[in-house]
C-alpha cells in the first residue's frame, strides 16, 4: 500500500515536469536559436549553439527599429493604465454607493464592454472625425476605454466589500466626499488597483488589432506591429527572428514575474465569485 | 461625426444631471467632481460603444474606398453573407468551430492541470508559473514562434519527428486543409489553458477538505470524489471558464492572421480576419455587417451570460 502511494506520487510528479516541458520547449528552443549562426539555425533543433553569437541582438536591435517601438509601446501601456486607475477607481466607488436604478444601469452599460465585440471600421471613422488617428492621445485614449470594462468589474466587486460603516465613520469625522473617498478608500483600494493596472499595462503591451488598424506610420508603432513587420522582412533568418521575439517578451515576462502574485490574485477575484 | 459627438454630449449632460439631482452619490456639491468622472467615462466609453451603433447603420449602406457616397442599400450586404457567398458562411463556421474545440480542450486540460498541481505534486507553483507563463505573452509572439516551430522542412516539431523515426506523423501543419485549422486550435489552447487552470486551481482550493474525508470514510473512489463532489462544486467556476472561453474563440483574431492569415485559401478564415481583410480592401460596408453579424451574436450570449452572473449558486 505504502509502495504504491509513493510510486503513484513520482508518477504525479514526473507528469507535471512532462506538462511543464510541454510549455517551456518552444521557448527553449527560440532562445538557443538566437544565439546561433545564420547557417547553424536554418533547421530549428533542440541542441546548444556551437558558438554564442551576441551580434545578432545587435542587428536585431538597431533593423527593427525596437527603441522608439519600445517607447511607443511603454508610453501606451503606462499612460493608458495610469488613466483608467483613475477613472476606474473613483468611478467603482461612486457606483457602488448608491443603488439608485441609474447607477445601476451606468454599471452595466459599461461592463457591457467585456462581451461587446468592438467594430473596428466604424471606430476609425470615429476617431478619424475626432482627430485621433494615427495619435498617441487617440491611441491612450482608446485602450483606456477598452481597459474600463473588466477593470471596473473587478474594482466594483472589491468597493462593495469595502463597509459602508467606514464611510459613516469617516463622515461623522467630518470628512466631505472627497477626502473620504482619498483618506479612506484608495488606500483600502490598493492592492486591486495595482491589479488593474498591471493587468491592463500587460494586454496594452499584447495589444495587436488596434494598431492594426488605427496607426500606419513607422513611427508610432508600438513593439508588436515592429515584431510582425520584422518578421516579415527576415523570415528566413531565424536567429534574427528568434532574437527579435526574446527581446519583445523580456518586458512581459519581467513584468508578469514582479507582478505574479497580483495578476494571478487578479484575475481569480475578478472570476471566481460564485 | 455629428451623431456620435451629440450621443457624447447627450451622456455627459445626464450624468452631471444626474449628479445634480443627487441620484449619484450621497450629498450633490461634494461630489460633483466624482460626476465629472463619470462624466469622462462615458465619453471614453461612448469611443467605445457609438461605433457599434454607427456600424450598424453602416452594414445597411454601401460605402466602401472607391466613392466618397454611401447609399443606403437595405439588407443587400446580409443578403450576401447568409445566402450568396459560401465563403462566407465558411467563416462563420469555422468562428463557431474554433469556438466549440479551443473551449472544450482548455477547460478539460485545465480541469486536469488543476486537479494535478493541487494533489501534493512538489515545486507546484513553478509548474503553475510555467504552465501560465504563455497567458502574458502576445498571440503575435507565441504565433511566430509556433511559425517557426511548425515550419514542414526545418521546423523544430517536423525535424523531432524525422530524427525519433517518425516521418509519417511529419505534416505540413500550417499549410494543409487538413491539418491547418487543428494546428490553430492546438496552438491557441496551448497558450490559453494556463490561464483556465489557475481559475480551477482557485475553485479547487475553495472546497472544503471536510466533503473529501467524508467521502473516504463512506468509501467513495476518486472517480467518484471527482464527479460527485468535485466537478459540482465547481459549477460556477466551471462557467466563468466557460464564458471567457467563449466570448475569446468568437473575437478570435490575431490568433489566425498571425498562424496563416487565413490561408491555405480561406480554409481557416474565421469573421473577425474575414472583416480585417474586407476592411483592407476598402470594403468598408460589407466588413461592417460582417461585424454586425458577429455582434448581434455576441449580444444574444451576453445577454445570458449577465443572466447567469446574476443568478444565485446553490450547492
Amino acid at each position: 500500500m505504502r509502495l504504491r502511494k509513493r510510486l503513484s506520487s513520482i508518477g504525479l510528479n514526473v507528469l507535471a515536469w512532462l506538462l511543464s516541458l510541454v510549455v517551456l520547449i518552444p521557448f527553449v528552443v527560440i532562445v538557443l536559436n538566437s544565439f546561433k549562426s545564420d547557417a547553424e539555425a536554418k533547421v530549428l533543433k533542440l541542441t546548444l549553439p556551437e558558438k554564442f553569437i551576441f551580434e545578432n541582438y545587435k542587428i536585431v536591435y538597431e533593423q527593427g527599429h525596437l527603441g522608439g517601438s519600445f517607447f511607443n509601446s511603454l508610453l501606451h501601456s503606462g499612460a493608458s493604465s495610469l488613466l483608467l486607475v483613475f477613472v476606474v477607481a473613483f468611478s467603482a466607488f461612486t457606483l457602488s454607493r448608491n443603488h439608485s436604478k441609474l447607477s445601476k444601469f451606468l454599471y452595466f452599460f459599461l461592463i457591457l464592454g467585456i462581451t461587446l465585440p468592438l467594430n473596428y471600421i466604424p471606430l476609425m471613422e470615429v476617431m478619424k472625425s475626432m482627430g485621433m488617428i494615427n495619435s498617441h492621445v487617440g491611441m491612450i485614449l482608446l485602450y483606456t476605454a477598452m481597459g474600463i470594462p473588466i477593470s471596473l468589474f473587478i474594482t466594483y466587486a472589491f468597493v462593495s466589500n469595502i463597509p459602508k460603516e467606514l464611510d459613516e465613520a469617516a463622515i461623522m469625522d467630518g470628512c466631505n466626499g472627497i477626502k473620504l473617498f482619498l483618506r479612506i478608500i484608495v488606500p483600502l483600494l490598493t492592492s486591486v488597483l495595482v491589479t488593474v493596472f498591471v493587468l491592463n499595462f500587460l494586454s496594452v503591451w499584447n495589444e495587436f488589432t488596434a494598431p492594426l488598424y488605427m496607426l500606419n506610420t513607422v513611427e508610432m508603432w508600438p513593439m508588436t506591429l515592429a515584431v510582425y513587420n520584422f518578421f516579415g522582412q527576415f523570415s528566413a533568418q531565424w536567429n534574427l527572428v528568434s532574437a527579435d521575439i526574446v527581446l519583445t517578451s523580456l518586458p512581459v515576462l519581467i513584468v508578469f514575474l514582479i507582478g505574479q502574485k497580483y495578476i494571478v490574485g487578479g484575475l481569480t477575484s475578478g472570476a471566481v465569485k460564485g | 461625426m455629428l451623431i456620435s459627438f451629440y450621443m457624447q454630449r447627450a451622456l455627459a449632460r445626464s450624468c452631471i444631471w444626474a449628479g445634480r439631482k443627487g441620484v449619484i452619490g450621497y450629498e450633490r456639491e461634494q461630489n460633483l467632481s466624482l460626476v465629472f468622472f463619470i462624466g469622462s467615462h462615458c465619453v471614453i466609453s461612448a469611443v467605445h460603444r457609438c461605433p457599434a451603433l454607427l456600424g450598424i447603420y453602416y452594414s445597411f449602406t454601401d460605402w466602401n474606398s472607391y466613392s466618397s457616397e454611401k447609399n443606403f442599400i437595405g439588407l443587400e450586404h446580409f443578403r450576401t453573407i447568409l445566402a450568396g457567398d459560401p465563403t462566407y458562411l465558411l467563416f462563420i463556421k469555422n468562428t463557431v468551430l474554433f469556438t466549440l474545440v479551443t473551449s472544450i480542450a482548455k477547460t478539460v486540460l485545465g480541469l486536469f492541470l488543476a486537479l494535478l498541481l493541487v494533489s501534493g505534486v512538489k515545486a507546484a507553483n513553478l509548474h503553475r508559473m510555467i504552465i501560465f507563463s504563455p497567458q502574458v505573452l502576445s498571440f503575435l509572439i507565441i504565433g511566430l514562434v509556433f511559425k517557426s516551430l511548425l515550419d514542414p522542412n526545418n521546423g523544430f516539431v517536423n525535424v523531432t519527428l524525422r530524427s525519433i523515426g517518425l516521418d509519417v506523423l511529419a505534416q505540413n501543419w500550417l499549410g494543409s486543409l487538413t491539418w491547418a485549422m487543428p494546428s490553430i486550435m492546438a496552438v491557441d489552447t496551448w497558450k490559453g489553458m494556463g490561464y483556465i487552470m489557475v481559475l480551477f486551481i482557485a475553485g479547487l482550493l475553495a472546497i472544503p477538505r471536510d466533503y473529501y474525508e467524508a467521502a473516504s470514510i463512506d468509501g467513495a473512489g476518486f472517480g467518484q470524489k471527482l464527479f460527485r463532489i468535485t466537478i459540482p462544486m465547481l459549477m460556477p467556476t466551471i462557467t466563468i471558464a466557460t464564458v471567457l472561453n467563449i466570448t475569446y474563440g468568437l473575437r478570435v483574431f490575431d490568433a489566425v492572421y498571425v498562424l496563416t492569415n487565413g490561408g491555405p485559401g480561406n480554409a481557416t478564415d474565421v469573421i473577425n480576419t474575414a472583416v480585417y481583410s474586407s476592411f483592407a480592401k476598402g470594403y468598408w460596408g460589407l466588413g461592417s455587417a460582417l461585424s454586425t453579424i458577429l455582434f448581434v451574436i455576441m449580444a444574444i450570449i451576453s445577454f445570458f451570460i449577465i443572466r447567469l452572473m446574476n443568478r444565485k449558486v446553490e450547492y
